[in-house]
């Protein structure tokens, strides 16, 4: 690489130049400068997808270490650390890929466009942040930091409800924070350290522990589990604290559900395999049956519900949180297949269900409405629209072929090893997805068109084309050659299994001579 | 070559769909079906061609490698690919050629010809899969590609409603072919086919901790993919997707309702032999769905009134001929079975095809009738489509040296199926025998009396639509006198090579069968059986043949006398067993409604309850607060605020860098 050494905090803090640049410049509020502001977000968020792929193009996929590493002191013994390995830089590129996208998808906005546009800006900079940094408190800072502009944005552009929605989301999301917070501060003094490339080698206690006359095996680890579990399982979002993301989604702009559904919500996937995981490896095997409970339920639970919906935002929103089950029923299967199908289903899920969201926005531009009742036929005047929503909704019911299939299919034979009851159950989603999802398109897509307010519908124009285009050709093609990001995470996610096997094999000795020695002493 | 078959009717259904606005309508549906016929003669050759002893694989580049899973984009050259080839492409060319005639009115051709190349691709997919992954792969594609050409008249409510129930009914079936790759690959570490078949006999001994109980693993495994089997090929209790897919075009329902897509859970349980001759059980079950469906779906077939869907029954039951030849052990004479039906279950549909097109897209049989003189070649090949399914040949007569049955094609192969199922034995070989025997009595029936109903005695149909019924193009006939070469010569003219004398070298490696206590091969035991329980079959075809005739030429008033006699049976078999009405009342409603309660109680009432009463002292400030928010001072205010954050970190991050150097 070159040798110059910051090129990730670039990467991080170009977009939020952006923002400040926006803001400093403003001029009226006429529309010469909100095309301006537009073109401005569009360059910036372009060039740093350009930038994303400069490093990629020089990010070595055999190396499961971290890369492009930067470390300087920062205030109070704190340190600024960044780098990305192979579990990042997936999510890296996703982000970068999909700002630019964004930002020419909310061409129609008209409101405070100069502070929509620095609002994205921003939180582009704060969701990069949570996956470069490499230091714990760097992380909380960012991970909490992206909840403002997110709550902005639904607060000011979003729907009639958007102040509850705004809330709801905040509030929820922040809850399970503060017990993160605690547990790192707990980490931090155990440790010594904030860097996370030393907590990954640092093992926590997991001898059983008595509290308040409780017994908690697992001891520490469970408990530091449980805290991030709190915080990272809402920004799944997990079953049962997943009510935000049907508000949040359909209150949102459209630009906005995107981002969320495509990106924000992997930030919780990815902290379970930062930390949870391979951090508290023993408390992780512990609570593998809470958590595979829980994704059974989530998907089972919101998938029935999916199928009542009658807004077509809520639907997607519902059926994200199903695919998101299977996301933590890989991880927590800690298997080769189950880590590498979870890794690809956040992937996948961000093309699919952001381009489902694009999807639903083409028509609430035209109708201002997102009842499914109010749709029907479409097809007959949208030919183009049919074929794209086609695609994606069988991408979302998980056909082969399609990216949506690898990763379900990953997670499933990977939990199946573990727990064949679990993936029995988790399987059903396989229907049920087709029965919610081909029956949204028959409702809003086929049929004959009856409607007046239909009648003059029209197609995709080409500014909807381009955003969406990009989205149609990465379903397809890691469909079909899912390796291309398959190979981007494969040593990573090798290394951190075997960790975790290793760690797990170690506790279960030491539990066992523990054992051992004590029925000794007893006799 | 191979490789040719596979992608060349990819690329005819990528240009056809998104470029027929460049080269025009007639230019794809022309080029689509000069590919097809391309790739049929090119499979010819290769059955021809192909070596039986060595199966050879052709890797074309990886698809999903994730540790030991490993599965590329493959195609598995043996001879059950083979003879699925010549199946699939042979028929999909006569469908796409015929298509050009039947579909000429409509104002999506292009679309439909993209569609047709697409399952075209997706079948072979699936028949030249090296590993269960991409057998998967082509098996879902074909699903969605029935989906839908089900639903290719969109602005239909019982097309689109079909083509859902199509995908989800087989979606059950995935649930089950999904579940058993993930065992194999829990058990095997792999899903390559040939390191599956190697762990055969190894499955056979261990057992698997599954849904709290023991199993055996092969016969775990073997179970698992079977329901996926039952799903494809609409076997009983996963059948009722069938007989609605009748409402996307005739040709369609020919290719894949009929010929191809639906014999596929067949060609699955043959494929996997390896691993089902290991498991007893498991092929007992297949043989006892097989024939209960064999059964059940002629009784349905006997009082339909829609023309297509009484050949739509006849598949389903024909089907469970098939399985139930593959339950014996048979997988010879189930493919073979396959081969032939092909055949004329495509003729047939083309023919009603034909009789639908003449009698403007009329369906129901009661208001044909008399169409004999008006369609005289279509007539002609429709009645050697039903000697063919009913199987009219003669007993105990055979040809040459290699004892070669004479027969039409059905008789060929339905006879020794039945025979397989009798030899097999025990009290499930019984019952499959004599419910197999029955079906004949069923098949020939209802067969028979689409023919008097439709061609013989007074017409029924409205004068005008009866004067201007003619037959239709030479586009259209040409398919029908193939397949009705085909339905004649395709029994006898394969028969040594399929289950005659030269099985054994022709089927090679690709079908395992494992010696039992009834003898070697299944196939040897069906032919050695006593004449008499040979002959039974027969006999149950010519009385089946013969109260037809009573009923709808001798005596035409006597069926609506029966109706009336026996109205509730009538009522049960013309309401199919009432399996919709049971399935939406045990399956679809309490879906809907449990649904609807969790999401209104559930998610609603208790959690956001929950959240909301947590929240509760704090709803009013924040209403406030928000309402400060909407005036955009605190919307500057916060901004402000993380560009401070923002700046503070660059500040620290530059300056610590510099402190970092040191």
């Amino acid at each position: 690489m070159s040798n110059f050494q910051s090129l990730l905090t670039v990467l991080t803090f170009l977009p939020a130049l952006g923002a400040v640049a926006l803001i400093i410049f403003r001029s009226g509020d006429d529309e010469a400068s909100n095309l301006n502001a537009k073109r401005l977000a569009l360059i910036i968020t372009g060039a740093t997808f350009l930038l994303s792929l400069g490093i990629l193009s020089s990010f070595d996929t055999s190396n499961p270490g971290f890369q492009f590493v930067e470390k300087r002191e920062w205030i109070a013994g704190l340190s600024y650390r960044m780098g990305v390995d192979g579990l990042s830089m997936p999510f890296v590129m996703l982000t970068t890929f999909f700002f630019p996208l964004t930002i020419y998808a909310s061409w129609n906005v008209t409101v405070r466009v100069k502070e929509y546009m620095a609002c994205f800006l921003l939180l582009e900079t704060l969701i990069l942040g949570v996956f470069t940094s490499l230091d714990m408190v760097l992380f909380y800072l960012f991970f909490e930091a992206g909840l403002i502009p997110m709550f902005l944005i639904i607060g000011i552009w979003g729907g009639k409800e958007r102040i509850y929605a705004a809330f709801k989301f905040f509030l929820y999301t922040l809850l399970g924070s503060l017990l993160m917070l605690v547990a790192m501060i707990y980490m931090y003094f155990d440790a010594g350290t904030t860097d996370m490339a030393a907590l990954l080698k640092h093992s926590f206690d997991a001898s059983e522990m008595v509290l308040a006359g409780w017994h908690i095996p697992g001891g520490v680890q469970t408990l530091l589990w449980l805290a991030f579990f709190a915080s990272f399982a809402v920004k799944m979002p997990m079953w049962p604290v997943h009510t935000w993301l049907p508000d949040a989604h359909v209150q949102a702009p459209t630009a906005g559900s995107v981002i969320l559904a495509a990106i924000l919500l992997k930030m919780g996937g990815y902290g379970f395999l930062r930390f949870s995981l391979p951090m508290f490896p023993v408390a992780s095997e512990i609570m593998t049956d809470f958590v595979f409970f829980l994704s059974v339920v989530a998907i089972i639970y919101t998938s029935l519900v999916a199928l009542m919906q009658e807004d077509i935002k809520k639907l997607i929103a519902y059926s994200s949180v199903a695919h998101m089950g299977f996301v933590t029923l890989g991880i927590f299967a800690a298997n080769r297949q189950g880590v590498d199908g979870a890794m690809f289903q956040m992937i996948s899920h961000g093309f699919v269900s952001g381009a489902l969201f694009l999807c639903v926005g083409v028509i609430y531009d035209r109708m201002h409405t997102r009842e499914i009742a109010a749709y029907g036929g479409l097809a007959n005047r949208m030919p183009i629209y049919a074929t794209v929503m086609m695609l994606f909704t069988l991408a979302n019911v998980g056909l082969p072929g399609t990216s949506g299939f690898v990763g379900e299919f990953l997670t499933m034979a990977g939990a199946f090893q573990v727990n064949s009851l679990a993936v029995f159950a988790a399987a059903t989603g396989v229907i049920l997805s087709a029965a919610y999802a081909l029956w949204l398109y028959r409702r809003v897509v086929f049929g004959d068109l009856i409607k007046q307010s239909l009648a003059k519908i029209q197609d995709m124009d080409r500014r909807e084309i381009i955003v969406i285009g990009p989205l149609v050709a990465a379903t397809l093609i890691l469909g079909v050659y899912p390796s291309l990001v398959l190979d981007m995470f494969a040593a990573s996610v090798e290394n951190l299994v075997e960790a975790v096997d290793d760690a797990r094999q170690a506790a279960a000795a030491s539990g066992l001579t523990e054992l051992a020695a004590h029925a000794a002493k007893e006799h | 070559m191979y490789t040719a078959i596979l992608l060349l009717p990819l690329l005819g259904a990528v240009i056809a769909g998104f470029f027929h606005r460049i080269i025009g309508e007639w230019a794809s549906m022309v080029l689509t079906t000069g590919i097809l016929i391309f790739c049929g003669l090119l499979s010819w050759i290769a059955f021809f061609t192909l070596d039986p002893a060595a199966t050879s694989s052709i890797v074309l580049f990886d698809w999903i490698v994730s540790g030991d899973l490993q599965a590329a984009w493959s195609i598995r050259a043996d001879r059950l690919t083979t003879v699925m080839l010549i199946v699939v492409t042979s028929v999909s060319a006569l469908v796409h050629l015929y298509s050009i005639g039947y579909m000429e009115e409509d104002d999506a051709k292009p679309r439909f010809f993209a569609y047709l190349s697409f399952f075209t691709f997706a079948m072979l997919a699936l028949v030249t899969g090296d590993n269960l992954l991409q057998i998967f792969f082509g098996w879902e594609g074909v699903g969605v590609a029935s989906y839908l050409l089900i639903g290719f008249w969109y602005k239909k409510n019982s097309a689109n409603e079909a083509a859902m129930k199509a995908f989800i009914v087989n979606r059950v079936g995935d649930f089950g072919f999904l579940l058993g790759m993930f065992a194999l690959f829990a058990l095997t570490g792999s899903i390559m086919l040939d390191d599956v078949f190697a762990a055969g006999p190894e499955l056979a001994e261990r057992s698997i901790h599954f849904l709290g109980m023991e199993a055996n693993a092969a016969e775990l495994v073997a179970i698992l993919l079977f329901i996926g089997a039952m799903g494809k090929s609409a076997q009983l209790f996963l059948h009722t997707w069938l007989p609605d897919a009748m409402e996307g075009p005739t040709p369609v329902s020919a290719l894949i309702h009929a010929a191809t897509m639906v014999t596929a859970g067949v060609f699955l349980v043959c494929r996997m032999s390896p691993i089902f001759e290991y498991a007893p059980t498991a092929l007992t079950i297949v043989m006892v769905v097989g024939a209960s469906t064999a059964l059940f779906a002629g009784s349905v077939g006997l009082v339909q009134q829609d023309i297509k869907r009484v050949i739509a029954y006849s598949t389903c039951s024909q089907l469970g001929y098939m399985f139930a030849a593959a339950g014996a052990g048979a997988y010879e004479a189930a493919m073979f079975h396959l081969f032939t039906h092909a055949f004329f279950k495509a003729l047939l549909f083309l023919g009603a095809g034909s009789v639908i097109h003449a009698m403007h897209h009329e369906q129901n049989m009661f208001k044909m009738g008399g169409l004999k003189d008006k369609l005289p070649w279509t007539y002609l090949t429709m009645v050697i489509g039903t000697l063919a399914i009913t199987g009219v040949g003669i007993p105990f007569l055979y040809l040459t040296s290699f004892e070669v049955p004479v027969g039409f094609a059905g008789f060929v192969s339905k006879e020794v199926v039945i025979w397989t199922t009798f030899a097999a034995g025990g009290n499930a070989g019984m019952y499959a025998y004599f419910l197999l025997s029955f079906g004949a009595v069923m098949t020939a029936f209802y067969s028979w009396r689409l023919i008097f109903l439709t061609f013989h005695g007074q017409t029924r149909a409205d004068k005008h639509t009866y004067d201007h019924a003619h037959e239709p193009g030479l586009v259209m006939l040409i398919p029908l006198f193939l397949l009705a070469i085909g339905a004649v010569i395709a029994g006898m003219d394969f028969y040594s090579d399929f289950i005659g004398h030269h099985e054994h070298e022709f089927w090679g490696s690709s079908i395992l069968n494992l010696p039992r206590e009834q003898g070697d091969s299944m196939l040897l035991s069906g032919k050695a059986i006593h004449e008499l329980a040979k002959f039974f079959p027969f006999s149950c075809m010519m009385l089946g043949a013969f109260l037809s005739w009573i009923f709808y030429v001798r005596y035409p008033t006597l069926p609506s006398k029966m109706a009336t006699r026996h109205e509730g049976l009538y009522k049960f078999l013309l309401n199919k067993w009432y399996f919709d009405e049971v399935y939406t009342f045990i399956f679809v409603r309490p879906a809907m409604w449990i649904g609807r309660m969790l999401w209104k109680g559930g998610d609603g009432r208790t959690i956001d309850g929950i959240i909301n009463g947590l929240a509760m002292g704090l709803v009013p400030r924040l209403t406030r607060f928000a309402g400060r928010m909407q005036s955009g001072y605190l919307f500057h205010y916060a901004f402000v605020m993380l560009i401070g954050i923002s700046l503070l970190i660059t500040w620290f991050a530059i300056s610590g860098g510099a402190g970092g150097a040191e």
